[in-house]
């Protein structure tokens, strides 16, 4: 087995049309720390991109940065801090979930930018700011096909051409291999504030986040807890709750934040004892929050997590039907649109079971962590439509028509 | 502008294609005579007319499919079209083709609240679904220009933009399914009421790519809470470099504004005499900065972006008092087109995105073009994303003028993307600016756009002829010839 670790774009080109050229797939990797994400796959070669990196060009007054694929997200976070920006979608970090680890407040953010883009993930405030994918303005890659090709661009309006920035993003890398990556970034927040409402259960947490969301406070996270989640946070105000916690977030000016936290407390203080987080609390608990960290750890190293998506008014009768058909807990963000389930390991993950809870709601689930032997013998993506899987086909075969871009790692290799 | 040759043998079954569509929705929906079809000669780009063979306008999407199933099957080519506001022609009617428009589909079918969504059907409004909401306090946030006109379906196709999108997104960033009716008539659903999707992200390259991929039959939307309060600045500068610094000083200290417009001189004269706004007349550029949000955000940073203003050299700074003035703000600017229309016999409205900073130079590179060509040309500026829309003043009865304009505005456009920007921010390749595509992308760049192409319509019939310079049949796009083993390992580092 051979590493392939390309330093320039023109080593990415002249190692894929090799691939082409004698059929080799590769694995495509950055820096390793979603590895155990998708489908697990056995391939042969590896096209390692964590040689590929730099900040090209980060320019703050324009709200642009364009990096090669393999730059590091802690040195594209430590680039933006210096000018108090952030990638908006709040990019988690799984690496501790993942890998069954103990999460670490004080560790630089893991994985790479093509990864964080291939895999198209999103934090809390996906449900204010979007996903990896409204966020990427433009990248360049080389096809299955052994060309280099782009798309999109480096402005913030752009309909020049199919979106093909769309497709890239959650492609995991099964269509491309992208080189440059260009993102929109913006301006961090001053302040932070979390209102707290206690001791609710899921399906008033779910009603109280809607409320929240739908007044006119700017809601940019909420999060529901229970109280075995509490008990596992860094924050003391959380950790020693005792009780189930729902989490509004609030961020902008000072008097903003402190305006608007007001509001919210008033409107849901009926619902059950409020406390309030300011900056620094806040932002640890939305860390904690966004890593999943109630889920990482030893004590939870063996368990199966699954992720689903739903329509946010159904998150709490989705987290039902779960815990009583496969047992285990949810952790619910987004305002209820997205579940992270932990279950005790099965060989098939449960996932008949687990797909089913969705009922009619629609959404879908991705069996997130699992060992590489489940993640081989169950759909770690959820099965789609036949008329949607037969437009992914035509796609993957016109971009990658030998199938030797991460082969499996999407679709089952029966499937493909 | 060239457009694919008209099959002959397609226009010599028309008279059997209009019976065969007739059977598949009510006879009343086929439009054949010439003063039916009439209506759907042009878009918005109304440089260019042709009349389309058939105009048929079904009402339910088994009917879309039935037809689309129909025209596949028998090598009948497909043109979709919305409200027909677009401005780039990408319902631009053929000689051989069907239009099928969905101005039937004009219905609101789900209201979600908890879900802050509504799922409604291609046909209605961009301001037809703000409509509905605003009683209890919620938008759509996209606001193209023509929104009380455009149809959310085109807006779809389009990727429609609006003043709103650095803080708000485009349509992209705003819908969350689809259901769609590809060319062979299979009917598909993207997304939902969920946030992310399943597998590859079908629903965003569907979006924005101009009926070349499928019908859209029903769009779930994202709603937004209405903000509690907007507010507006109105600055005036010296310079337009003046203005350009204002704009960059404002987001680097932080700050996304709802909207930042800005103006040049040419426009700020017309748009008063148009509609009197009350604009100040001795500045160089004027610019709107609309912030929204809490109340106490908006007081915040209204005073902030107010002292940047007069930090920043401003010659004239005015804060709106009231949401009359700040609409009085925005009245002139909202007019600007229909105010160069007036001083004007005709006008082509461009539409590049470049990096705000080389405002000044494209602005003075424009003038210099300006005077070569010997036409005039007024610029309206999204400052806050950098999509500058120059509009063009000629007189469309001259062909010569026609074509100095023509010309002009493939030259703004060229410039843009040496700039390191794009050929179009929101208004869309079609046929305007199909034939610049080479400015921007390699044979292989759009080569691997059309195979996506491919995916979705392996028959091409779909919209053929828009926004790619270049037909390529997909066998011959797929086509791939290994020539196994004969490229070396290759000398990079290995492990």
């Amino acid at each position: 087995m051979d590493i392939l670790k390309p330093t320039t774009t023109e080593h990415v080109l002249d190692a894929v049309k090799w691939a082409v050229s004698s059929t080799t797939p590769l694995n495509v990797q950055g820096l390793n720390s979603k590895a155990a994400m998708g489908q697990a796959t056995n391939i042969g070669h590896s096209l390692d991109l964590s040689g590929l990196t730099g900040i090209d060009l980060y320019d703050p007054d324009e709200l642009v940065l364009e990096g090669k694929a393999g730059t590091s997200l802690a040195d594209i976070q430590e680039a933006l801090a210096k000018a108090n920006q952030m990638l908006a979608f709040e990019p988690p970090d799984l690496s501790a979930l993942l890998a069954g680890s103990e999460w670490n407040a004080d560790a630089p953010m893991a994985g790479s930018l093509g990864g964080l883009v291939a895999c198209n993930l999103a934090g809390p405030r996906r449900i204010k700011a979007g996903a990896a994918r409204d966020h990427l303005l433009g990248f360049e890659a080389v096809s299955g096909r052994g060309e280099n090709f782009k798309s999109g661009g480096r402005v913030m309006k752009n309909v020049t051409g199919f979106d093909l920035s769309k497709l890239m993003a959650g492609s995991f890398g099964t269509l491309g291999v992208m080189t440059t990556i260009t993102m929109k970034v913006l301006p961090s927040p001053d302040k932070v504030r979390t209102v707290i409402i206690i001791g609710l259960d899921t399906a008033a947490a779910v009603k109280a986040m809607s409320v929240a969301m739908n007044s006119p406070h700017e809601v940019t996270a909420a999060a529901h807890y229970t109280v075995d989640q509490t008990a596992t946070s860094g924050v003391d105000r959380v950790e020693g709750l005792g009780r189930s916690a729902t989490f509004i977030r609030v961020e902008g000016p000072a008097p903003s934040v402190e305006a608007r936290a007001a509001g919210l407390t008033d409107m849901l203080k009926s619902l059950g004892p409020i406390d309030e987080l300011h900056t620094e609390r806040s932002t640890r608990l939305w860390r904690e929050v966004r890593d999943v960290v109630p889920f990482t750890g030893a004590a939870h190293k063996a368990d199966q997590v699954w992720r689903l998506s739903v329509p946010p008014a159904e998150g709490a009768s989705v987290a039902a039907r779960l815990k009583s058909s496969v047992g285990g807990e949810s952790l619910l963000d987004w305002g209820g649109g997205l579940i992270w389930h932990r279950m005790v390991a099965r060989d098939d993950a449960g996932h008949a079971d687990v797909r089913s809870a969705l009922g009619r709601s629609g959404g879908h689930a991705m069996l997130m962590k699992a060992s590489s032997q489940a993640r081989a013998a169950v759909p770690v993506f959820h099965p789609e439509d036949p008329g949607l899987v037969a437009i992914s086909r035509r796609i993957k075969d016109g971009f990658d028509p030998e199938g030797i871009l991460n082969p499996g790692r999407m679709m089952r290799v029966e499937q493909v | 502008m060239q457009m694919p040759k008209p099959d002959e043998a397609v226009i010599a079954r028309r008279a059997e294609i209009v019976l065969a569509l007739q059977s598949l929705t009510n006879p009343d929906n086929v439009l054949a005579k010439e003063h039916e079809l009439k209506a759907f000669d042009c878009d918005g780009l109304t440089v260019y007319k042709q009349l389309p063979m058939i105009a048929v306008l079904p009402e339910t999407t088994a009917e879309v499919s039935a037809i689309l199933k129909y025209c596949h099957a028998n090598d009948v080519k497909i043109v979709p079209r919305g409200a027909g506001t677009g401005l780039s022609g990408g319902a631009f009617p053929m000689a051989d083709a069907v239009t099928i428009g969905l101005t039937k589909f004009n219905q609101i079918l789900d209201i979600d609240y908890d879900n802050r969504c509504a799922v409604v059907q291609p046909g209605v409004t961009n301001l037809g679904i703000t409509t509905a909401v605003q009683d209890d306090g919620f938008y759509y946030a996209p606001d193209p220009s023509s929104q009380i006109a455009c149809s959310i379906g085109g807006n779809v196709a389009e990727n429609s933009g609006g003043v709103h999108c650095l803080k708000y997104g485009l349509t992209t960033n705003n819908i969350l399914g689809v259901e769609m009716v590809l060319m062979d008539g299979t009917i598909v659903r993207l997304g939902g009421k969920h946030l992310d999707n399943a597998g590859y992200d079908l629903l965003g390259v569907v979006t924005g790519s101009e009926g070349l991929l499928g019908v859209f039959t029903e769009i779930t939307v994202r709603l937004l809470r209405k903000p509690e309060v907007a507010q507006a600045v109105l600055v005036g500068f010296d310079s337009t470099t003046g203005a350009g610094e204002y704009v960059a000083a404002i987001i680097s200290a932080g700050v996304i504004p709802a909207g930042i417009e800005m103006m040049d001189k040419k426009t700020v004269h017309a748009t008063e005499e148009f509609v009197h706004a009350g604009y100040p007349l001795d500045v160089e550029a004027l610019v709107i900065v609309e912030l929204d949000g809490p109340q106490a955000e908006v007081d915040y940073l209204i005073d902030r972006v107010r002292k940047q203003a007069e930090d920043g050299g401003a010659k004239s700074v005015q804060v709106s008092q009231s949401d009359e003035e700040r609409m009085r703000f925005w009245a002139g600017r909202k007019a600007a087109f229909p105010a160069i229309g007036r001083i004007s016999p005709d006008y082509i409205c461009m539409d590049g995105s470049i990096p705000r900073k080389k405002l000044p130079h494209v602005l003075s590179r424009m003038q210099e073009m300006a005077d070569h060509y010997g036409l005039e040309v007024a610029n309206v500026f999204h400052a806050g994303d950098g999509n500058l829309h120059p509009l063009i003043m000629f007189d469309a009865n001259d062909p010569i003028e026609l074509k100095k304009a023509e010309d002009f505005g493939a030259d703004i456009l060229k410039l843009c993307v040496e700039v390191g920007g794009v050929l179009s921010g929101e208004h869309g390749i079609g046929i305007e600016k199909r034939d610049l595509m080479g400015e921007m992308f390699t044979e292989i760049d759009m080569q691997q756009q059309q195979r996506l192409k491919c995916a979705f319509d392996p028959s091409g019939l779909m919209n053929p002829g828009k926004v790619y310079p270049t037909l390529h049949r997909c066998a011959e796009l797929n086509f791939m010839h290994v020539r196994n083993g004969e490229m070396p390992f290759p000398d990079i580092p290995r492990f």
